[in-house]
């Protein structure tokens, strides 16, 4: 019998010619491996999501090579600087677009709280509108934190359960959004 | 004004002479020629500005609004920056209109330019421009139901309730 151990971060028992896990923890380690994020940057913190996109920090050492810039086909909602109010109806239409399981990080103090914006236009947090995974902190954060946001989104995917977007606990959240679920 | 063959005293003298009891203090900061002028007449004053050979004001560089909530009866302004591109000559137009009926005549029909500076200052002042084309907000929200430039709302958003006033030096 084998013993176990990690096999791309997946727990498993190894044997010869066999390899034994979960379902849930094969599927997670798929989707966080493969993740297509939607960046939907609206200021500087998209400036910094580009350098972390780009050659020196290179997000696509985490399997996220590719930019889903359509909501249809992305896991990964990236909402990286102001939203104003205006804006808001926008950005709730793009993540009832996305296909579930979706994940959504909030990068900076704008996103996540409004930020030094302060004031009637600019909407206080973008969790007044969808529902945010992981908050990422700066003005704007450096890449090296954004990429902690992305290890700490892919740490989630890894965990969760299966069965965690058919719960009853998931659609009443989603309805204190006023969203509707995917009915699953 | 430099190169500039007409002078702040001489298009205020032919000003004075067209419009004379229509027109209100006048004033020149930074040497710009500022004349305040009833609501009524603004358009007038702003067509005759424009076809009279000698100014040729055909250029409309800004409309703006103002709030003075202490100002009673003249509570908003519409400041107006015209500019003659033949002459190199710059006047600025004040009108004050009091907050219970603010209405004035539009200048789309001069300038097409105004339209959409007339659409912002309405959004932001609720001046009512009459006349104007398409008179709905520019760049708020649709929904929006006040006016957020006058100065009896706050500019802080009302909805947040994790900010204490007395680390923001506002109690």
């Amino acid at each position: 019998m084998g013993k176990v151990n990690f096999d791309a971060k997946v727990e498993t028992i190894n044997g010869q010619g066999f390899q034994l896990t979960t379902l849930d923890k094969a599927i997670g380690a798929a989707r966080s491996n493969s993740l297509w994020p939607l960046p939907f940057a609206t200021s500087c913190c998209g400036i910094e999501f580009m350098a972390t996109m780009g050659s020196n920090y290179d997000l696509a050492r985490f399997g996220m090579e590719r930019m889903s810039f359509s909501p249809r086909q992305a896991d990964l909602l990236i909402v990286a600087g102001t939203i104003s109010k205006k804006l808001a109806p926008i950005l709730k239409q793009v993540y009832e677009q996305m296909a579930e399981p979706k994940w959504v990080l909030s990068v900076g103090a704008c996103a996540s709280s409004g930020g030094v914006f302060d004031t009637y236009s600019v909407l206080q947090g973008i969790d007044r509108v969808i529902p945010v995974d992981v908050y990422v902190p700066g003005c704007p954060p450096r890449p090296e934190q954004i990429i902690d946001g992305i290890m700490n989104i892919h740490e989630m995917i890894k965990n969760e359960s299966l069965r965690r977007r058919n719960s009853d606990e998931y659609k009443k959240m989603l309805q204190t959004y006023n969203i509707e679920s995917d009915g699953k | 004004m430099a190169n500039s063959t007409l002078t702040n005293e001489l298009v205020f003298s032919k000003l004075k002479e067209k419009f004379g009891e229509s027109l209100g203090e006048q004033q020149e900061p930074f040497g710009l020629l500022t004349v305040e002028v009833t609501s009524n007449e603004i358009h007038s004053v702003i067509e005759w500005l424009k076809n009279e050979p000698a100014l040729n004001v055909n250029y409309l560089t800004l409309i703006g609004g103002i709030h003075y909530p202490e100002n009673e009866g003249k509570e908003l302004c519409v400041v107006y920056h015209l500019h003659s591109l033949i002459h190199n000559f710059r006047i600025r137009l004040k009108s004050f209109l009091p907050i219970e009926n603010p209405t004035i005549a539009t200048i789309t029909d001069l300038y097409d330019g105004a339209d959409w500076q007339e659409r912002e200052t309405f959004d932001f002042y609720g001046i009512i421009f009459e006349g104007h084309p398409n008179l709905v907000r520019i760049l708020n929200e649709d929904s929006m139901n006040y006016f957020p430039m006058r100065k009896e709302y706050q500019l802080e958003d009302a909805t947040r309730e994790d900010k204490d006033d007395r680390f923001f030096g506002r109690d």
